[in-house]
């Protein structure tokens, strides 16, 4: 199946060299942080975990978003989905493979990482954590594979791949609750101690998720004879609306506790996030401009409309993708040590071989998905012709 | 098929490449000849017999520092039934073995492997560095 | 002969009692009749080691010398830079280490000194919760120690706890140690470390080494499962405090103030 990815335009291979270009770019940066250790990265004793992590947060929504198609088209019959289901699914194999790529070059000592699975230790977060994305990317990969090759030869899937789809979904759920419980279950963390982290995880996964999936769409039948149909993306903007309300929801819950109780260890990082404590305000203008984003664009995808003009929806996912991009992929766990338990104040920024290594784990991910959407588009466009 | 083949041969290639580094340091540094040990001590025997010592003296190692480490313990009893005051890596072995280099490294640059103790653990007389 | 394959053996047959190491089980946190207690679950039994710190003899006096005995001993480097600063024991301002304790009426007298704060070897704690390896636990006699072989670097347990206690070793801590003391490794880089109260000077039947250097006396250190030690002496009949006691840890570190 894989072959098809070998025959490809001009403009595909250029593309290809330009990823392999940025990742190499990260694989040099990776080496030298090996070399000098994780001192090279702009994280600190006050804040322990920076870029690395909260990419992997943000990616696991992206992970678990897959079932946003899977569930409508196995469970409720959903038929616009079914051409898309494979990039949902094709687009949660790279994310899972980049989550565990996050955590491995967040690692100070990556050479034992095998330590994990040759101690399991049963009531840590992070175990279960390692377990539920291995276990989710074989799922994904045993599912497209059966699934696909099936189609390519023109006949059903074997019918034993059915209940191994629908065990799919909660285990989706899962990897990002687990997620979410690598936080919400430390008692001197206030920030992150509450039990709505994991359902706004959620939330914010399914509405990022989806937007991510609606761009490539919209890209793939831009350079593509394959369309994967106004129904499916139509839908799928509905999707994003609805989860983005409830996300904007579950935030407003979380000031409201915070605020009205007043209880300061817990009103202090919603302070430093949205105003700063004294001249630290890094995160500051971040904070407003995801608050900012993500509003407009909930406004934006609940008025028919605008949700349903279909050149004002790409830039609607955009401010979708990078409002919750903002919140999760650094504003979330790094307002999480500001202030620090003795009440200090460390503010954090990322070194630049800290962004390289970053963007070369993102590019070996886009490097993979360009693999599979490629092989997929290929089959999609011989059905359809 | 036959081209699937040649993408997971492609893919592999790369894998080798990006990790080419990691494989140098377990391949390389291996010379032909069976180095010259300078065991380092007038005492005759190592803790253990020898011939079992050459084998299993790193889990012997693993052993000891989950003893010391983990349970707490201190002395050792060998199989003759010696005691010996502690279980430790420097303070131990290195007592006796006082060449380290001449030593645990030629054996260990023979074999092309490369413990990585020594970041933590102090050799007696190397202090500084 | 050593049957060291046969540990192995034992030790991987023990992989279903891992739940209970460590962390508690569920079933053992709900349990339990107390209300109000912070302290439902202590240990007072067998062997469990503490230490009570007399504030008010170390606070006059803005000494240093439990710190510098500490961090020679154990190897602990220096990083000037704050954002890569490595500390076992470290005086930290009253309000900082104490912050529900502190109010505006406490006078500069009290608010403005420093007090030595350092990993407090929790009877319940978070860091051994979190820690994925293992590499963190906690002994029998009450330790809240590190196996420096088994740490990964992941850095959870310097996030889950609640005392900033732990320290991470953002670059090869040799460059910045001035006289290695070879009787004690010294750490690489790539992983976290904190103080373990002294487990390998007990093991020789030597006092902590803060204690020992401090020249006022403020530091006891004993078993608070044995009735006659220092540290229950220390204790009865005073008023003493724990750093954040409302978290349920259990903190094996008092002081008088
Ligand atoms: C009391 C001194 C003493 C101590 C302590 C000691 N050794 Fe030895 N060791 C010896 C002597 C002597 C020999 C050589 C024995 C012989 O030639 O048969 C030896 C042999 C060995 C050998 C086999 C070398 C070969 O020729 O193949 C190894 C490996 C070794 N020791 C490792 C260790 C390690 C590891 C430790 C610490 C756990 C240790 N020794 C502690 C005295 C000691
Ligand atoms: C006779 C040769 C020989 C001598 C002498 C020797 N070693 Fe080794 N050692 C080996 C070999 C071979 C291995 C690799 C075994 C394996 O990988 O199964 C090894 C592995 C180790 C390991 C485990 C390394 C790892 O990466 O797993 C440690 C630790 C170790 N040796 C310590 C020592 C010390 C300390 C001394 C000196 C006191 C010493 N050895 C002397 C042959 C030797
Ligand atoms: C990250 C630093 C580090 C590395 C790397 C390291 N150790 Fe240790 N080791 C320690 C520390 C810290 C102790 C605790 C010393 C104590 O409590 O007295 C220790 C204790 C030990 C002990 C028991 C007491 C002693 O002082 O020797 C043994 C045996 C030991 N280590 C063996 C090894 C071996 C074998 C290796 C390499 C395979 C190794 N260690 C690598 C830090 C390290």
């Amino acid at each position: 199946m894989l072959e098809k990815a070998l025959q490809g335009s001009k403009r595909y291979w250029t593309w290809l060299f330009v990823v392999i270009g940025f990742i190499t770019a990260g694989v040099i940066a990776f080496l030298y942080q090996l070399q000098e250790g994780l001192g090279v990265t702009g994280m600190s004793r006050d804040v322990p975990w920076g870029l690395y992590i909260a990419q992997f947060t943000f990616l696991v929504g992206v992970a678990a978003s897959a079932v946003m198609v899977v569930l409508p088209y196995y469970l409720h019959n959903f038929k616009a989905f079914g051409k898309i289901t494979i990039l949902g699914e094709f687009l949660a194999i790279p994310a899972v493979i980049l989550c565990m790529m996050f955590i491995f070059v967040d690692m100070g000592q990556p050479m034992r990482v095998m330590n994990v699975p040759l101690h399991p230790t049963l009531n840590s977060m992070m175990f279960w954590d390692f377990m539920s994305l291995g276990g989710y990317l074989f799922l994904n990969i045993l599912i497209t594979r059966v699934v696909f090759s099936a189609e390519m030869k023109g006949i059903a899937p074997p019918k034993w791949i059915k209940p191994v789809i629908i065990l799919s979904i909660p285990w989706a759920i899962s990897i990002h609750t687990v997620t979410a419980f690598l936080y919400s279950g430390l008692s001197g963390r206030s920030f992150w101690l509450t039990a709505i982290l994991a359902p706004r995880f959620l939330a914010s996964a399914f509405s990022a998720g989806p937007a991510i999936l609606i761009l490539l769409c919209l890209l793939i039948r831009k350079i593509s004879k394959f369309d994967p149909g106004d129904a499916a993306i139509r839908k799928l903007s509905e999707i994003v609306a609805y989860a983005m309300a409830v996300n904007v929801f579950f935030v407003a819950l979380e000031f409201f506790t915070a605020l009205y109780s007043d209880i300061p260890h817990h009103v202090e990082h919603f302070r430093y996030l949205y105003f700063g404590i004294g001249n630290a305000t890094a995160l500051v203008p971040w904070a407003w401009a995801s608050a900012i984003l993500s509003l407009g664009a909930m406004i934006l995808l609940l008025v028919p409309k605008t949700r349903q003009n279909f050149s004002l929806l790409p830039w609607i996912c955009v401010m979708v993708v990078v409002g919750l991009w903002i919140d999760k992929g650094i504003n979330l766990i790094i307002t999480g040590f500001v202030p620090n338990p003795v009440g200090g104040v460390t503010e954090y920024a990322p070194t630049f071989p800290e962004i390289m290594v970053t963007l070369g784990v993102y590019f070996i991910g886009i490097f993979i998905l360009t693999i599979l959407y490629k092989v997929a588009i290929t089959v999609k466009e011989a059905e359809a012709a | 098929m036959h081209d699937a083949m040649k993408v997971i041969i492609g893919l592999v290639i790369f894998l080798g490449l990006v990790t080419a580094p990691f494989w140098f340091n377990t391949v390389g540094g291996t010379s032909a000849r069976q180095p010259e040990l300078v065991v380092g001590t007038d005492v005759k025997e190592c803790i253990e017999p020898t011939g079992w010592m050459r084998a299993y003296h790193m889990d012997l190692l693993n052993q000891w520092r989950d003893e010391v480490v983990r349970e707490g313990k201190k002395d050792f009893v060998s199989s003759t039934g010696k005691t010996w005051e502690h279980m430790k890596l420097t303070g131990t072995c290195l007592d006796c073995h006082t060449q380290k280099d001449k030593f645990c490294d030629r054996c260990h640059d023979y074999s092309g492997v490369k413990p990585y103790c020594w970041d933590c653990h102090i050799v007696p007389g190397k202090e500084g560095k | 002969m050593m049957d060291v394959k046969r540990r192995e053996f034992l030790r991987l047959a023990g992989l279903g009692a891992t739940l209970g190491i460590g962390g508690k089980t569920l079933y053992e946190v709900v349990k339990g009749d107390e209300v109000l207690a912070s302290t439902a679950h202590e240990t007072h039994e067998g062997t469990r080691w503490a230490m009570v710190i007399d504030t008010r003899k170390c606070v006059v006096h803005d000494c240093e010398d439990c710190i510098a005995a500490c961090h020679k001993t154990h190897n602990v480097p220096t990083f000037e830079d704050p954002k890569r600063v490595i500390k076992w024991i470290w005086r930290e301002e009253f309000k900082g280490a104490f912050p529900d304790q502190n109010h505006m009426f406490m006078g500069d007298e009290v608010t403005d000194k420093t007090v030595p704060i350092l990993c407090n070897h929790c009877d319940n704690p978070p860091c051994v919760k979190v820690c994925p390896t293992g590499a963190t636990f906690k002994r029998k006699d009450g330790i809240v120690t590190m196996d420096m072989h088994r740490c990964i670097g992941c850095r959870y347990c310097v996030v889950g706890c609640p005392y900033g206690a732990r320290s991470f070793n953002w670059s090869d801590p040799r460059e910045a140690i001035k006289d290695i003391d070879p009787a004690f490794p010294t750490r690489c880089k790539g992983v976290v470390e904190k103080c373990n109260f002294c487990a390998d000077r007990l093991s020789l039947d030597k006092d902590p080494a803060c204690m020992e250097a401090c020249p006022y006396k403020a530091i006891t250190f004993g078993n608070l499962g044995d009735k006659e030690s220092p540290v229950r002496a220390a204790l009865k009949g005073k008023y003493t405090i724990r750093r954040k006691q409302g978290l349920g840890t259990g903190p094996s570190v008092f002081y008088i103030v």
